[in-house]
């Protein structure tokens, strides 16, 4: 059974501030948003508007200055309280799967090996099975044997997506997965990533900059200045 | 199902930069290779000199006070020096109760102006044939044997004088300066002792060609139960003469070994702290390139204790691999290195120079495995502490 039960998130008066010097910046400044089990949705806004800095703290990457953040209905950051490198780890393995503009394969593993590297780690019961699943719904099947280095940049992507599936994520956290993609290959991503939510019923954040990929999930929260300007 | 371990992933890791990965390799491997080859060397040094100073046969050598009691001592002399002491001596010796043998000697030197291209000194040694060969049963043949009558008149070549002289058994010698004619009845083995450059004749026969009824030394055989040193103590007491204990020599030798053994030691030390330096910059290099990585791997639930392991068994894995290339070279140029020690050295034991054991190589991985361990403790920790956010922040910021 999972730590953390049902993926949702709630939060409230989520503030980040970066220091620089005797200047305080407010990079995420007091956002309260709740987002559903099974939803996709999107962060747009321009750079500097706060987006990766938000999803870092939804994604336990980062502790925030202050307010509160519950998943699953169960206090994460409560009080301020930052949690220790450790537990937040605990809580990354359980709930989420993450995927970046970069793709951070090892070049010197396999794809199938890239996919399975978090098992090294940690293995959620059962996820296993799902592997060769994965690869093929991925389209990876036939290229399980190959380096990162024989593969074009989108099978490159889907690799990452299908490492950040593996072990099962309640939350698919996707920080501007397309960056480094062309058009086509940005457009194959957001519908598998569409896909994933809507068949499999994955909870998806999408950070982009790309309007049109934002524009296939169901809800799109765009940020200016580190507030969320609409929802 | 396909699983990946840690170890797969530590060593495919390392394969990412080949070239910086096997300089690694190779810089700890000269570092078992020193370490190997040195503390063979000290370890084959000991052995075979131990082996030398006991096939010599007798413990404790009595010679006439003021005598050079060496072949060597006396060719330096050209010859000369020689000094002699009763035979009634041996017989006083022999019926100490500590002693189980003596073995009378008579050394006597000749110029041979045949020898070389400026002619050279020719040492005879006038031994007992009933005493001497028992005594030094450990000396090997490479053709004939002992002559067996004590007035014969036969010789034994050493190994070097069958070779300047080219006699095999069956031919005659003559002594020069005597113009005795002796029947070569065998030929010794190297042995790398002054033994190589003697001819061995039976004593009464020395005595009777070269004139002389005395004794240049005499070997003496302690019982094991004996102790040594009250004996040695009794032997200084005889008149005239001046007593040689080979487990003094032995010790005067060990001394040096041991002396060296510390050098070795420090040159082993420095070889191992240089690969351990060479070891912690590739590892801390190849941490800080992975930055992002070791992010993404915590990302994915990664502890820091499981990032601490990776990198230390990567470390380690190096200096494993750097061990066993190092070892395996220690053992393939043992040989080598023997050859260049006799070389260099004014004097080595016949035995090989060079003894490397299982309990040798065991070592040497040991130390290579916490050479591996030490080294990895710092770049394995700053790893661990790596938080995802700060490695992967500067790709995804916006």
């Amino acid at each position: 059974m999972s730590a953390v039960p049902v993926a949702a998130i709630e939060a409230e008066h989520l503030r980040r501030i970066y220091r620089r010097g005797t200047e305080e910046i407010a990079a995420v400044d007091d956002i309260s948003l709740r987002i559903d089990r099974g939803s996709f949705t999107s962060v747009v806004g321009p750079s500097g508007s706060g987006k990766t800095t938000l999803i870092n703290v939804l994604g336990c990457l980062d502790n925030p200055s202050s307010g509160t953040l519950r998943l699953g209905g169960r206090d994460v950051f409560a009080d301020c309280k930052g949690l220790s490198e450790a537990k937040l780890t605990v809580i990354r393995r359980e709930a989420f799967g993450y995927i970046f503009q970069k793709f951070f394969l090892v070049p010197t593993l396999t794809v199938i090996e890239n996919v399975i590297l978090p098992f090294t780690f940690y293995r959620k019961p059962g996820a296993e099975q799902d592997v060769e699943r994965l690869l093929k719904a991925l389209g990876l099947d036939r290229r399980a044997d190959h380096l990162p280095g024989q593969l074009s940049g989108g099978e490159m992507q889907r690799v990452a997506i299908a490492r950040a599936l593996v072990n099962r994520p309640d939350i698919l956290l996707a920080d501007e997965p397309t960056g480094n993609l062309d058009t086509a290959r940005s457009d194959e991503i957001g519908w598998i990533l569409q896909e994933l939510n809507t068949k499999e019923g994955l909870t998806v954040i999408l950070v982009t900059h790309n309007l049109r990929l934002a524009a296939l999930a169901q809800r799109t929260i765009e940020l200016r200045d580190g507030k969320v300007a609409a929802a | 199902m396909k699983k990946l371990s840690i170890f797969e992933v530590a060593w495919k890791s390392l394969l990412r930069k080949k070239t910086r990965s096997l300089l690694t390799i190779m810089g700890i491997a000269m570092a078992a290779w020193v370490l190997v080859s040195l503390f063979g060397f000290n370890r084959g040094y000991e052995r075979s000199l131990n082996k030398d100073i006991d096939n010599l046969g007798f413990q404790m050598l009595v010679v006439a006070k003021g005598c050079p009691y060496e072949a060597a001592t006396l060719m330096l002399k050209g010859g000369t020096g020689l000094k002699y002491m009763a035979e009634g001596i041996a017989k006083s010796v022999a019926a100490e109760p500590e002693v189980e043998g003596v073995t009378p000697m008579l050394m006597q030197v000749v110029f041979d102006p045949n020898k070389g291209e400026s002619g050279g000194l020719a040492a005879f040694l006038g031994v007992d044939p009933l005493t001497f060969p028992k005594m030094k049963s450990a000396l090997p043949f490479k053709a004939g044997g002992w002559f067996r009558e004590p007035e014969a008149v036969e010789a034994v070549f050493g190994y070097e004088v069958a070779e300047l002289e080219q006699r095999e058994v069956g031919d005659l010698y003559l002594i020069p300066e005597k113009n005795v004619e002796v029947k070569v009845v065998g030929i010794l083995e190297r042995t790398g002792t002054q033994d190589d450059g003697t001819i061995f004749l039976p004593l009464k026969t020395v005595q009777k060609i070269f004139g002389v009824e005395q004794l240049t030394s005499i070997g003496i055989k302690v019982k094991k139960e004996a102790d040594l040193k009250a004996f040695e103590d009794k032997m200084y007491k005889l008149p005239d003469v001046q007593v040689v204990s080979l487990t003094q020599v032995k010790t005067t030798i060990m001394t040096l070994v041991s002396t060296a053994r510390v050098m070795v030691f420090s040159i082993a030390l420095i070889a191992i702290l240089i690969a351990m330096m060479g070891v912690v910059n590739t590892v801390l290099m190849s941490v800080m390139e992975r930055r992002q990585e070791i992010g993404i791997l915590k990302s994915m639930g990664a502890m820091a204790g499981d990032i601490f392991k990776l990198v230390w068994l990567e470390t380690i894995l190096l200096c494993l691999a750097g061990g066993l290339i190092g070892t395996g070279l220690a053992l393939v140029t043992a040989r080598l290195t023997d050859i260049l020690v006799r070389r260099l050295l004014p004097y080595s034991p016949s035995g090989g120079l060079v003894a490397i054991d299982p309990g040798l190589v065991l070592m040497a991985l040991g130390v290579v495995t916490a050479i591996g361990l030490a080294s990895g403790i710092y770049p394995s920790w700053k790893a661990a502490r790596m938080r995802p956010l700060d490695t992967i922040r500067s790709e995804v910021e916006s």
